[in-house]
């Protein structure tokens, strides 16, 4: 049998264009800049986890990089209010990272109420909670930036920038998740389910399916994502503004559609989501190794790689069946 | 050759298989302007098909197609409708979000200059649904309108065609009696202006009144063709079956006397579907629905499993009132539930056979992670007990013959072990062969202690397998025939609304 393209599609992909980086510039398959790529590419990537999860099940979240910059602030406001009572401890980033994922979950759940028993479009929904996070991060900003403390910055810095046995911090969390993921989609009732619903919904329901419940759940996994992504972006600039986690949400969409998880639902692949985030990272980072394209043209090259991987997914090799 | 003996249309040995199941062996049909011709057949025998492909929807895999004597190979319907032949499909093919005269002039639309000429499309279809003596409005949207209206519009769309052969597939399904008069007056006015007309219905007493001729298949053979005149319609009943019912259908479990109630409904209220509807279930029993299509058969079962809003009533099991709020909660109480839209609500359709199987009791697999083996075990279990047949190795539901389908759904809500097994048109789609092993099935389901509900619109089916027959008319349950009341007579005077309960008050609205 030829190789499956379906499958293996995004894996060979990424071959190629790290073969690519290397001609381009040796220093590419160099430690640091390895390691640095993935850790960049571990807020996209587990943001675009949850994803899969939402788009498999026949759903959409465009409000992900609002919810991130939202969660963000609020992060930032209670730790440096925390400040004067606890310190500038371990204590004060405990409930910091608590309140992230207490209000990832709420928004999260709020996207999937509003879809499933208001009975919207989640297109339409999420693009509302979109503008209303976004709006909110730039009012709790004042319009400006909300800043971390900067005792409270130290105690937290090393969740972004430590390493574990030579891997950083936030890659470790990128594979947890990433294979938590794998499992609850492909060896659980929920991911199954995930998958009917996303195919069929009608035959979810008459499979006797709870099909609200699994559809809000997708969103609130979503948001528990977007929270964990939030918990290791703060540390890194210490800081939060409106323009936080801007344009994430395509970006999250075109790791998990590079992937090979299809838009309209019923399929989708963790690790080929995995592999597409890591593949726009990488493309950004090879632009910065050369000179032959200008910087300027990341979103050119992404675009192009998006619509040429999906392109190959589709195409002709449909035909092969009966 | 005389012109005049030429037929407009004519099939010649067409055979037609999908997959490696063949529907169609050497049919021959010829239709001849000014004449009405029957098509008579079984669900299943194979008539769709064939008008299908006589319309250009489908090539036949053999035979030929003529067109006043010359050979056609239609690539699309459309290629069929600009030789002027049209269908009137069974199911609606309307663009809901339009209008009337939007869709009667869809793909064709009038226009003066660059633009549409809106008014002369709204004059001529309105002469068109004037003739069809229908209150619909060209301006009404068609997703506002009824099923009998929606029809009336399909019909206004085919014959303001340039129409030369019109087939009409079971147009008077969903249609009320006077309507049914004002298409056979309209008919009757085409077949003087010396259009062809292919009938396709199982409607004995409607035939009698139109056909000029008729043709009767049978799995897919052609039994018998000629004049209406000297054919009786016992005798065109009996082509039709081919075979008496009672070698089609096993004996009936004997049920005793003093059988347990399993499942009781009390006034059951389903808005716009159902009045108060409320029957018993007894324990080894097969009770029938009988009724038209829309007469609220679907809507009462799917309200008591929860699957439908239900205004008012009580769902009773084993004499104890239950709240079934979801469909899980009808599956705790070991019901099973068999849609009639197998591809649309029974199946995913391009997921694997396996995860097909397992979807409604997925549970038993998990611990709590899904354990493949165990439900690969139960695959095998499953295509033998059912008799599954697989083509090679299928690896989608969407692969599977339709026959194949039914059995694997079967297999999936036969997972549960269900007391009590609903079973919604069993035999659409599927060839007599599985049917058969269906009807099989039901009398084992009987035999070991489980009870039946059988909604079905093949007669023969309710007649040759349930004990009782409850029938429904316009969301009223009309009435529970028993013993010698079940035949074709009584349960079609119950399904009119002609008798029962509630019979007046309908003649009244």
């Amino acid at each position: 049998m030829a190789i499956d393209l379906k499958t293996w599609g995004p894996f060979i992909a990424l071959v190629v264009l790290a073969i690519l980086g290397v001609l381009i510039n040796p220093a590419f398959l160099g430690l640091d800049n390895l390691s640095n790529m993935l850790t960049r590419s571990a807020f996209i990537g587990i943001i675009a986890i949850g994803a899969t999860f939402v788009i498999t099940a026949g759903g959409l979240d465009l409000s992900v990089g609002s919810m991130a910059a939202f969660i963000a602030g609020v992060m930032i406001i209670i730790m440096n209010s925390l400040v004067e009572q606890f310190g500038a401890g371990l204590t004060t980033v405990l409930f910091g990272v608590g309140a992230s994922l207490i209000l990832g979950m709420g928004a999260g759940f709020i996207n999937g109420v509003v879809t499933t028993k208001g009975k919207i479009e989640a297109f339409i929904v999420t693009l509302g909670t979109m503008g209303i996070y976004r709006s909110l991060v730039t009012y709790l900003a004042d319009g400006g930036t909300l800043t971390l403390d900067w005792n409270v910055r130290d105690i937290y810095r090393p969740v972004y920038y430590d390493s574990l046995l030579g891997i950083p911090i936030p890659v470790w969390v990128f594979l947890v998740v990433a294979i938590i993921g794998y499992i609850l989609l492909n060896f659980t009732r929920f991911g199954r389910y995930c998958f009917a619903i996303g195919s069929n919904e009608k035959v979810a329901e008459y499979s006797a399916i709870h099909v609200d419940r699994v559809k809000t759940l997708t969103y609130v996994l979503q948001g528990i994502c977007v929270a964990l992504a939030t918990i290791i972006y703060v540390p890194r600039l210490g800081s939060a503004s409106g323009a936080t986690g801007v344009l994430w949400e395509l970006e999250a969409i075109a790791a998990v559609i590079i992937g090979g998880t299809v838009l309209k639902g019923g399929h989708g692949r963790i690790w080929g989501t995995v592999v597409g985030a890591i593949m726009l990272t990488m493309i950004g980072n090879i632009l910065n190794l050369t000179d032959a394209i200008s910087n300027y043209l990341n979103g050119t090259v992404q675009g192009i790689i998006i619509i040429v991987a999906v392109y190959l997914q589709r195409a002709s090799w449909r035909k092969t069946g009966p | 050759m005389d012109s005049r003996n030429t037929p407009l249309l004519e099939g010649k040995r067409i055979s037609r298989a999908f997959g490696g199941n063949q529907v169609l062996f050497d049919v021959d049909l010829a239709l001849h302007p000014g004449e009405v011709h029957a098509l008579l057949g079984e669900n299943g025998a194979g008539k769709s098909t064939l008008v299908r492909i006589l319309s250009g929807y489908l090539p036949p895999s053999s035979g030929e197609v003529l067109v006043a004597g010359e050979r056609r190979a239609y690539g699309s319907s459309g290629e069929a409708e600009a030789d002027g032949i049209v269908m009137i499909h069974q199911e609606l093919a309307l663009a809901e979000q339009l209008s009337v005269e939007e869709n009667i002039f869809l793909g064709r639309e009038l226009r003066r200059g660059l633009f549409l000429d809106r008014r002369a499309m709204r004059e001529r279809c309105r002469e068109a649904l004037a003739e069809l003596e229908t209150a619909v409005a060209p301006t009404a949207r068609v997703k506002d309108l009824g099923t009998s209206d929606q029809q009336m519009v399909e019909i206004a769309k085919a014959v303001t065609r340039d129409v030369r052969v019109l087939i009409m597939d079971e147009p008077t399904a969903s249609l009320t009696e006077r309507e049914v008069q004002v298409l056979f007056a309209l008919v009757g006015r085409l077949r003087e202006r010396g259009v062809a007309i292919l009938y396709i219905s199982h409607k004995l007493r409607e035939i009698e009144q139109i056909a000029d001729r008729v043709t009767v298949l049978r799995d897919g053979h052609l039994i018998d063709s000629g004049p209406l005149e000297g054919r009786s319609k016992e005798e065109l009943a009996r082509l039709m079956v081919g075979r008496e019912i009672t070698e089609m259908y096993p004996p009936r479990t004997q049920v005793p006397d003093d059988a347990p109630t399993v499942l009781e409904a009390r006034d059951i209220v389903v808005p716009g579907a159902v009045r108060r509807a409320s029957f018993t279930l007894r324990k080894g029993e097969v009770l029938g629905f009988g009724g038209v299509v829309g007469a609220g058969r679907t809507a009462l079962i799917e309200s008591i499993l929860g699957l439908r809003y239900r205004a008012a009533g009580e769902v009773r099991r084993h004499d104890a009132p239950v709240n079934l709020r979801h469909l899980r909660d009808a599956v705790q109480h070991r019901i099973a539930y068999l849609t009639e839209d197998r591809k649309g609500k029974g199946l995913v359709l391009n997921m694997g056979l396996r995860p097909n199987l397992t979807l409604l009791n997925l549970r038993a697999y998990c611990h709590p992670l899904i354990d493949r083996k165990r439900e690969e075990q139960a695959f095998q279990q499953a295509i033998e007990r059912f008799d599954i047949r697989l083509r090679t190795e299928a690896l989608t539901a969407a692969e599977l013959s339709g026959g194949n389908q039914q059995k694997l759904l079967l297999a999936k809500v036969m997972s549960i072990d269900p007391e009590i097994v609903i079973i919604n048109e069993p035999t659409r789609g599927i060839d007599v062969g599985t049917k058969q092993e269906i009807y099989l099935f039901i009398r084992e389901l009987t035999d070991a202690g489980r009870s039946v509900i059988l909604i079905s619109s093949e007669m023969g089916e309710l007649i040759g397998l349930s004990h009782r027959v409850a029938v429904m008319c316009a969301g009223v349950l009309t009435g529970i025939l028993e013993g010698e009341q079940i035949n074709e007579q009584e349960i079609m005077q119950y399904a009119s609304g002609i008798k029962g309960v509630g019979a007046d008050e309908q003649r009244r609205a």
